[in-house]
């Protein structure tokens, strides 16, 4: 049976690149010209289509369902409740299974699933759903998070009660520093549900296997994971499902989660035949989980010269019916709640709440984001109140290397964040206004004004997210590296579990074996289950986990090449162990070139395999948060300039400009790539993205209302990338695609601020927000 | 679901006539979106494309007849200097792909009251011209076209053939509010167009009330208001007021794309400012002539 799927790694990376280059990527090309394929672009002659039966209420009891006409339905040949489940009803992320395969009971939010249906053709699975009868009792949704938490034991989504997490931290005496505060500055601000929308919608393939088991092709950003859930659901091994990573369309945090994986595998082992799924866009934003809106009271004090005493701070998140992401989200929101500033006390509640609103879990900048917004305003705030510069404010009170976080961490390595606002600061500013082409002003073609109403505003922002997993979390990555001569050239064949979900992984992996092997030639090997688990493509973590696995397998591999290169050329060497290779060429210190590569190797094939562990973190104490709780640290500042037609509320972002620190670039073309598209979600948080959700109920599941930026909206950015390495990291990278999502909502905020006086303590700012 | 592929007006207009059932469908940018999403499942769609006088567009007797097939962007290419509001309307509709395909005959038939060109043809006194096998051409103005949301004077064997107006006699101008820069639903709209031999301003207001309408009081007030004759300036309080008398002809509602406030709001700020636009440009005129 020939593969249904044609992954980047079927592609031999192309360019002469090594870490520190830019090559193009081996997928760019087929992807801009749309001959990529993706997991909804899976197909297997014979295969049938699911689709998936979804609650049309936030809350209610299932009194009864009637499969007896779906089933009838010709073209139909499984009808599937949770009666069909064969083993664990319930799955879920860190050991939290409290989400159903299909609703038995209950159903906690709208769109949770409750039956699947597979056909000839999704049209007729979609008839078939049409016909399922379902009997109610619809119950009035639990949908405020600050009623759940002044009442947990009785408004409770999930048996557990109605929080999923409270973490508190404690440092110093806020009361005693209350008391002896010049200036105080008080806030509460909102954060509303942002999706991630990836434009590849949840879809994959699930073919049974000779052996009982399946093969199956998945959109991820961690197959192990996925695999851990689906396997006991389905009552199978692990060992019974082969995993292949099928063309990822974006995730972004929403592909942490299963979405069609079980679902698909039950029908496929159920009917025998090869099951595919995939949701369209309505479905989608049913489909997988959001970034959790936030409802946050902030409380600093501080001297006249705008140093912080205290902080005092609340954060309430809304994880909606499941538990998701919601522990690690919320502990994020408190670990980092009042940002890289140095505040001697602090107070911090951060809450993670279950309500019959959508599930909420991982999205880029996980519970950072939120957290993020309401700081930085605190900060704008203090800086008005004492009177200085937004920028001097930030600048007296930054973090630096050998700093305390507020659990109590130590900053190790460098984060010159004073250093960084200042060259933010000296950035050139745009030009002025050019009213002559409206699509440079506020409303764009839409021809809202010719310059009438048009203020300039300024802001800043700063963000500091953690990379790799937190919290004691041991999320390893594992590679596979072999060197062999193929057609008279080493070639080196890298092989991880890691998902390439457009961040560019599949370039990076090809970089660092040209770098350590020496080699010209790296073939990407498609990511699957056959090798050790890669962990999440999530957390800014790949290019520092399964970088380093590759990095420290291709050492593996090398050390091996040149005993072999010491063993055959040894009565020519004058001394042993100055060998490396270079340049495809085997070199010695004292006597310059020896042999090819390919000389060496002759037909002999070296094979390695590593693990690559970041150093160990702690838990928060449950009562303190203290703790060493991240691995590694990144800082991105923004400067946002924005044009604001104040009689009419719109607004168009001029120009960011941002300075982060990663360590070191490994890539700089998909280095500019992760800065502005993170910067543009950002930007989408800030004036336009947003779930409206009433009464549990989604009122905006397209992308006709659900705004995301489009080129007119996202400005030229000026990018100022500095490189003080971390000595703890591969190549002392530090992870840097999440950091520019945090600080350009407030900065864009502040500008708006600026440009109206308005207070806006809620994103996304929407046009009556403005002119209210 | 039945496809109907007619290859002539005569034929179409036949289809149409066995089919009351069937659904045009032209660019298909609102018709294939709300069938892949399920929201209408007609028993059949009445492929007009292949029907080519409708992609025509004309000049009779110093009037101009549109075809109901002319894409936008042919609209705002060919058309952009005789019916600039049109134009300027149809560069706010979706993105280059949808604009190449969708037709302001299509906005016509969703008769949806956000859709982009209602305003102008309202300020611009177009007349719809639709046809039936059985009882011929109908001739309906632009003011009596628009029923209900979504909802038009199309009878059920009757097609749009295209739309009559005159080039433009006067200055206009299209301002729409939309959260994002581009590829946006209006929250609101509106449009302006200056007749000036008849000393008298046409209006158009979108997505704020079941249908698009004309803003009646405030054209009346500025008829009245304008020196025509000596294109002396706007008085700012007239402006002012004509934004307040298209505010009041408005019936918003509250939505997940805006407040019924801020579109009233909004509405009287684009109509203050494309008056002032176009009656600047009016000025201009004459001191053009004068010199």
């Amino acid at each position: 049976m020939a593969t249904p799927i044609k992954s980047p790694g079927h592609v031999a990376a192309p360019g002469q690149g090594g870490v520190g280059d830019s090559p193009l990527r081996p997928d760019g090309t087929l992807k801009v010209t749309g001959e990529f394929a993706y997991s909804s672009d899976l197909w297997m002659d014979g295969m049938l289509w699911g689709a998936t039966l979804r609650s049309p209420h936030p809350r209610a009891r299932i009194l009864s369902v009637d499969i007896g006409p779906a089933l009838a339905t010709p073209g139909v040949h499984a009808v599937l409740t949770h009666e069909d489940v064969p083993g664990r009803k319930v799955y879920g992320l860190d050991h939290t299974e409290d989400q159903p395969v299909l609703a038995f009971g209950e159903v906690r939010h709208q769109g949770e699933p409750i039956a699947l249906v597979a056909a000839d053709h999704p049209e007729i699975a979609r008839r078939a759903l049409e016909r399922i009868a379902i009997e109610w009792e619809v119950l009035t949704p639990i949908t405020d998070p600050r009623a759940v938490i002044a009442d947990p034991a009785n408004l409770k989504v999930q048996e557990r009660g109605g929080i999923a997490r409270h973490q508190p931290v404690r440092v110093g005496d806020v009361e005693a520093a209350r008391a002896r505060a010049d200036v105080v500055v008080s806030g509460e601000y909102q954060v509303g549900i942002q999706d991630q929308a990836f434009l590849g919608p949840e879809s994959g393939l699930a073919v049974p296997n000779e052996a009982g088991g399946l093969d199956m092709y998945v959109s991820t950003q961690w197959m192990h994971n996925d695999l851990k859930q689906i396997a006991p659901c389905l009552g199978l091994a692990e060992e019974q499902i082969r995993m292949t990573l099928a063309g990822v369309g974006g995730a972004f945090g929403g592909r942490e989660d299963l979405s069609m994986q079980i679902h698909a595998g039950l029908l496929a082992l159920h009917t025998g035949k090869p099951v595919k799924m995939s949701y369209n866009r309505y479905e989608s934003f049913f489909g997988h989980v959001h970034r959790h809106p936030a409802d946050m009271r902030y409380e600093y004090g501080a001297t006249a010269d705008g140093r912080i005493l205290y902080a005092d701070v609340e954060i309430v998140l809304d994880g909606g019916a499941y538990t998701s992401a919601t522990l690690n989200v919320t502990g994020n929101a408190a670990s980092l709640g009042v940002g890289p500033y140095e505040i001697p006390n602090i107070r911090i509640d951060a809450y993670g709440v279950y309500t019959n609103n959508p599930p909420c879990g991982a999205m880029r900048g996980f519970g950072a984001v939120q957290a993020c917004f309401a700081y930085e305003s605190m900060m704008d705030k203090l800086a008005a109140a004492c009177g200085i510069s937004p920028v001097e404010v930030r600048r007296r009170n930054a973090v630096s290397q050998g700093s305390k976080l507020a659990t109590g961490q130590v900053i190790e390595s460098p984060a010159p964040l004073a250093e960084m606002l200042t060259r933010l600061e000296a950035m050139p500013m745009p030009a002025e206004l050019d009213a002559s082409d409206i699509r440079d002003l506020p409303g764009g073609a839409s021809q809202t004004t010719h310059g009438e109403g048009v203020v300039r505003g300024v802001g800043y922002g700063v963000g500091i997210k953690n990379i790799c997993f937190s919290e004691g979390f041991d999320d390893y990555s594992t590679a596979r590296v072999r060197l062999e001569v193929i057609g008279g050239e080493a070639t080196a064949l890298v092989h991880t579990a890691a998902a390439e979900v457009g961040q560019g992984l599949v370039t990076l992996k090809a970089q660092i074996a040209r770098t350590e092997l020496g080699v010209q030639r790296v073939t990407i090997a498609p990511a699957d289950n056959t090798v050790g688990d890669a962990g999440s493509s999530s957390a800014s973590r790949q290019s520092y986990m399964t970088g380093g696995a590759v990095k420290t397998a291709c050492e593996a591999v090398r050390a091996r090449l040149l005993a072999m290169a010491e063993r055959k050329l040894g009565r020519w060497l004058r001394s042993f162990g100055d060998l490396n290779v270079v340049g495809g060429k085997i070199v010695s210190r004292s006597q310059g070139v020896l042999a090819t590569i390919e000389e060496v190797l002759g037909d002999e094939v070296i094979e390695e395999t590593r693990e690559y562990h970041h150093r160990p973190t702690t838990g928060m104490d449950p009562v303190t948060g203290q703790g060493a709780s991240h691995t590694q640290l990144a800082i991105c500042v923004h400067r946002a300039v924005v044009d604001v037609d104040v009689d009419l509320g719109l607004v168009k972002v001029v120009e960011l400009a941002a300075v982060q620190d990663v360590g070191k670039i490994l890539n700089r073309l998909s280095l500019e790539g992760q800065i502005h598209g993170g910067s543009a979600q950002g930007l989408g948080l800030a004036v336009m993205e947003e779930i409206v959700v009433s009464g549990g109920l989604v009122r905006n599941p397209s992308f006709t209302d659900y705004l995301i930026p489009t080129i007119l909206d996202m400005p030229p950015m000026r990018l100022d990338i500095v490189e003080n390495p971390d000595p703890d990291a591969p190549y002392g990278l530090r992870g840097a695609g999440e950091p520019p999502t945090l600080s350009s909502t407030p900065a864009i905020v502040a500008a708006v601020r600026d440009a109206t006086g308005r207070a806006l303590t809620r994103v996304p700012v929407r046009p009556e927000h403005i002119v209210a | 679901m039945d496809f109907l592929r007619p290859m002539s007006w005569a034929d179409a207009l036949a289809a149409r006539a066995e089919h009351p059932g069937a659904l045009p469908i032209q660019g298909g940018t609102d018709v294939m979106v709300e069938i892949n999403f399920d929201v209408h499942r007609p028993d059949a769609l009445l492929d007009l494309n292949p029907v080519r006088e409708l992609a025509e567009w004309d000049t009779v007797d110093g009037r101009l007849r549109v075809g109901a097939g002319v894409p936008y962007v042919r609209v705002i290419s060919e058309l952009g200097d005789r019916l600039p509001g049109l134009a300027q309307a149809s560069r706010t509709v979706g993105s280059p792909q949808i604009r190449n395909r969708g037709s302001v005959g299509g906005n016509l038939g969703a008769a949806s009251p956000a859709g982009d060109s209602h305003p102008p043809l309202l300020a611009g006194d177009a007349v719809i011209e639709v046809e039936s096998a059985a009882r011929g051409v109908r001739m309906i103005p632009a003011t009596e076209f628009y029923l209900g949301v979504k909802r038009n004077a199309l009878e059920p064997d009757e097609l749009i053939r295209a739309f009559w107006t005159d080039p433009a006699p006067g200055p206009q101008y299209f301002s729409k509010i939309g959260t994002r820069n581009a590829m946006v639903i209006a929250v609101c709209s509106f449009a302006i167009a200056l007749h000036p031999a008849e000393r008298r301003v046409g209006t158009g207001v979108g997505s704020a009330a079941p249908t698009p309408r004309r803003a009646t009081a405030a054209e009346e007030f500025l008829a009245a208001e304008l020196d025509w004759e000596n294109r002396t300036p706007l008085a700012v309080s007239a402006a002012q007021r004509f934004g307040e008398l298209v505010k009041e002809a408005a019936s918003p509602i509250d939505d997940v794309r805006g407040t019924a406030d801020y579109r009233r709001h909004a509405l009287s700020v684009m109509a203050r400012r494309t008056l002032t636009w176009a009656w600047n440009d009016y000025m201009g005129k004459s001191r053009k002539e004068a010199s």
